[in-house]
């Protein structure tokens, strides 16, 4: 199963590569990992999605939590929780495939962020799996590159991760 | 108007603070300004080593053997790498460390400079933490949270990489008396809710084990394990890492169980109804097979204070996160106020079971052999020695048959790598067990292939005047090796066979040791006995033994606890 985890670290060099090597050397799967400092400059929020069974997840978190730098974490399946990626995406855009994408944007409510003679560049944000939607939906050859943020979670109400 | 120190100098009086009074090391570049301000002073007695490896071993030594934190000081480069092995065996065994290594100068750092080596990226998956010190401000401080780290919750070895700017450049120093850091808490109280539910269920339990490892040892809880078992007439078996939690002299006892574990004490882990895991980890090499071991229905009580050995390899039932010591001392207060005692007559049943399988025999072997069998070997060590030695071994055959035949009544006086499995960790342990115990009998078994893994070590113990006594027992094979070779790959000795080795007693003697070859059976205890009047002198014992022996019962990988080979 897909779970979200949540985690909460010392903003300090080496930190992110601890969680990395943790992951390798133990044979745990990262489906995606983003991390940046908070509105606390001295602390970083990382956002880990990995895909296993519940022991798994277990040891996962266990094993997180293990590390030195590691403040507090939370597995945001565990709840109610909100998910959010990113995702830039440049596609050809000729002719009359400039309407077509721009209604698919619309209605994936995107919104396009550059534009050349030739391309759109297109910003959109939701669950990683709308963004999957959205690329299923464009036609596969149009799409130039894809940069994606991997998902961000907070729980959602009372539900808090702080210090 | 406080007084401003080098880095160097803050080093050693970091040092100084924590009381520790030996360390293990060897100088280099990097490491220079530390050991001109070592020479400096004497309050810190400075062991130099002939490689980095027995640096590290002999600080882990030390820490088993006394339960302080062991210190090892190494320079960069090479001087790291050479220690990674160090490490990576007392972070395997929880055992606490504080390694101090030199850095290239900050300015020098990701140049590829003469001697550099990313330390903290080498060690970091060996190490409990580790530090990059880059400025000389947060030295005293780094120093402090390492020793904190090393020494709580679950111990291990920490890194501390001090570049060799930070170790000339001068600040204040202040060392602070306590250190709180929000990312390390350890757990050391155990739930009160969860430690009644544990002894509800050993007043239940029909079949008892208690199984201890060595959790016990660390947390220096062997009296309120022994109280415990005796109080509920349980049996109790001990871990290749537990021996000496219990007294294994002892009619509660079952020996060690496991891979090569007593016929008894596998079974009874295998068929007992309840099962009380203290400072364990149910790791390959104890309980064999896990889904063979899940097939027999038992509840489980688990003791850790580390939350990720729990359900790790088996389900338990009612998990307990603290400190052993701490919640042995609640459960025994909680069992004494009750006054309820568990079903004696199950219980007298169950001793009955556990007697026909002690009639086994599983440990026999031929006493009246013409050759030196390697277990009457430590038989009479254990005699002679009177159980009350430190023994240190290396890995493989001679551990095994070490951990089954000195009868370990003492914690800390069994000092193996288990987790591991490092050979040459023998006698630069034997160098730390003997310098933090000057007056303790110290012997280090042995085998040819693991003791010329450190040999150069005897040269660290004649400038020392460490009187170990090695029990080498010499078979010209990598015993272990080719007992697998043997049972599983068809009688095919793959370069397990050691030819061209020294002759010891020279090797010994030029080292400026003595050194005795014995052959004959008749000749062993006469041997152990004239080496241990020898007072000062390393004496260096090898023993001719049996090539053909195996150890037994074994557990092949992949079986389950039951599914032993006996002889």
């Amino acid at each position: 199963m897909r779970h979200i985890i949540s985690l909460l670290m010392e903003n300090e060099a080496g930190a992110l590569s601890r969680v990395a090597g943790l992951f390798s050397a133990r044979g745990y799967n990262i489906e995606s990992l983003s991390v940046a400092p908070t509105e606390d400059p001295t602390l970083s929020r990382m956002t880990l999605v990995t895909i296993g069974s519940d022991e798994v997840v277990e040891q996962v978190t266990k094993q997180l939590n293990k590390l030195i730098e590691v403040v507090k974490i939370i597995d945001l399946n565990e709840g109610n929780h909100i998910e959010r990626e990113l995702m830039l995406v440049k596609v050809r855009a000729i002719g009359s495939d400039r309407e077509e994408v721009k209604r698919l944007v619309e209605i994936f409510r995107g919104c396009i962020i550059d534009v050349t003679d030739k391309s759109y560049t297109i910003e959109l944000t939701g669950t990683s799996s709308k963004l999957d939607a959205f690329l299923e939906a464009i036609e596969r050859s149009a799409v130039l590159e894809t940069v994606r943020t991997g998902a961000s979670g907070i729980g959602r109400g009372e539900w808090i991760l702080k210090v | 108007m406080s007084v401003e120190l080098t880095g160097a100098e803050i080093t050693i009086r970091c040092l100084q603070e924590e009381g520790v009074n030996c360390i293990f090391g060897y100088p280099g570049g990097a490491v220079l300004f530390i050991y001109d301000e070592l020479f400096k002073q004497d309050k810190v007695r400075h062991i130099l080593v002939r490689h980095e490896q027995a640096a590290i071993h002999a600080a882990d030594g030390y820490a088993r053997s006394s339960n302080k934190v062991g210190v090892a000081l190494v320079t960069s480069g090479p001087g790291v790498t050479n220690a990674v092995t160090g490490i990576a065996t007392a972070y395997m065994d929880s055992i606490p460390l504080v390694v101090i290594s030199g850095q290239v100068p900050t300015s020098a750092i990701g140049l590829d400079a003469f001697q550099e080596v990313d330390a903290v990226g080498i060690t970091r998956p060996c190490v409990k933490h580790n530090f990059l010190v880059k400025d000389v401000t947060e030295l005293a401080q780094t120093i402090k949270k390492a020793f904190y780290i090393a020494s709580t919750g679950r111990p291990g070895p920490v890194l501390v990489d001090i570049p060799k700017d930070v170790s000339q450049q001068k600040t204040k120093f202040v060392y602070p008396d306590k250190i709180t850091m929000r990312s390390y808490n350890p757990v050391v109280k155990g739930h009160s809710r969860q430690i009644k539910k544990a002894a509800e269920l050993i007043l239940s339990a029909k079949r008892p084990v208690i199984y201890a490892g060595g959790g016990v040892i660390l947390s220096d809880a062997a009296p309120q394990l022994t109280e415990l078992v005796q109080m509920l007439n349980f049996p109790c078996t001990n871990t290749l890492m537990g021996l000496g939690g219990y007294p294994a002299t002892d009619k509660q006892s079952l020996g060690m169980l496991g891979m090569h574990g007593t016929y008894e004490a596998n079974m009874a882990m295998q068929y007992c109804d309840v099962l009380v895991a203290v400072g364990a980890r149910f790791d390959d090499r104890v309980i064999g097979n896990p889904k063979h071991f899940s097939n027999e229905n038992r509840k489980i009580i688990h003791i850790d204070i580390d939350p990720s050995s729990i359900s790790k390899r088996v389900k338990v039932d009612v998990p307990i996160v603290g400190d052993v010591l701490d919640v042995l001392k609640e459960l025994l207060k909680l069992l004494k106020a009750g006054k309820e005692k568990p079903d004696q007559a199950s219980l007298k049943e169950w001793w009955k079971q556990i007697e026909l399988w002690r009639e086994r025999d599983c440990l026999k072997y031929d006493r009246d052999s013409k050759i030196i069998k390697p277990q009457m070997v430590i038989e009479k060590l254990f005699n002679i020695t009177k159980g009350d030695a430190f023994i240190t071994s290396d890995v493989g055959q001679h551990q095994m048959w070490a951990a089954q035949f000195y009868k370990f009544d003492k914690p800390r006086r069994w000092i193996n790598s288990g987790g591991l499995g490092t050979m040459g960790f023998g006698m630069p342990a034997a160098m730390g067990v003997q310098l933090a115990n000057p007056k303790g009998k110290v012997a280090c078994i042995t085998g040819e292939a693991s003791i010329q893994m450190c040999i150069q070590e005897l040269s660290t113990c004649k400038q020392y005047k460490l009187p170990l006594k090695i029990v080498n027992l010499n078979n010209r094979y990598m015993g272990m090796v080719r007992q697998w070779q043997e049972f599983f790959h068809g009688n095919r000795y793959a370069e397990s066979y050691m030819n061209a080795l020294p002759d010891f007693v020279k090797l010994a003697e030029s080292y400026g040791h003595i050194g005795m070859k014995i052959e004959r059976p008749e000749d062993v205890e006469g041997a152990l006995k004239e080496a241990f009047k020898l007072k000062d002198q390393l004496v260096f014992m090898d023993f001719i033994t049996d090539q053909t022996e195996n150890v037994f019962p074994m557990v092949p990988g992949g079986k389950g606890l039951s599914e032993m080979i006996l002889v």
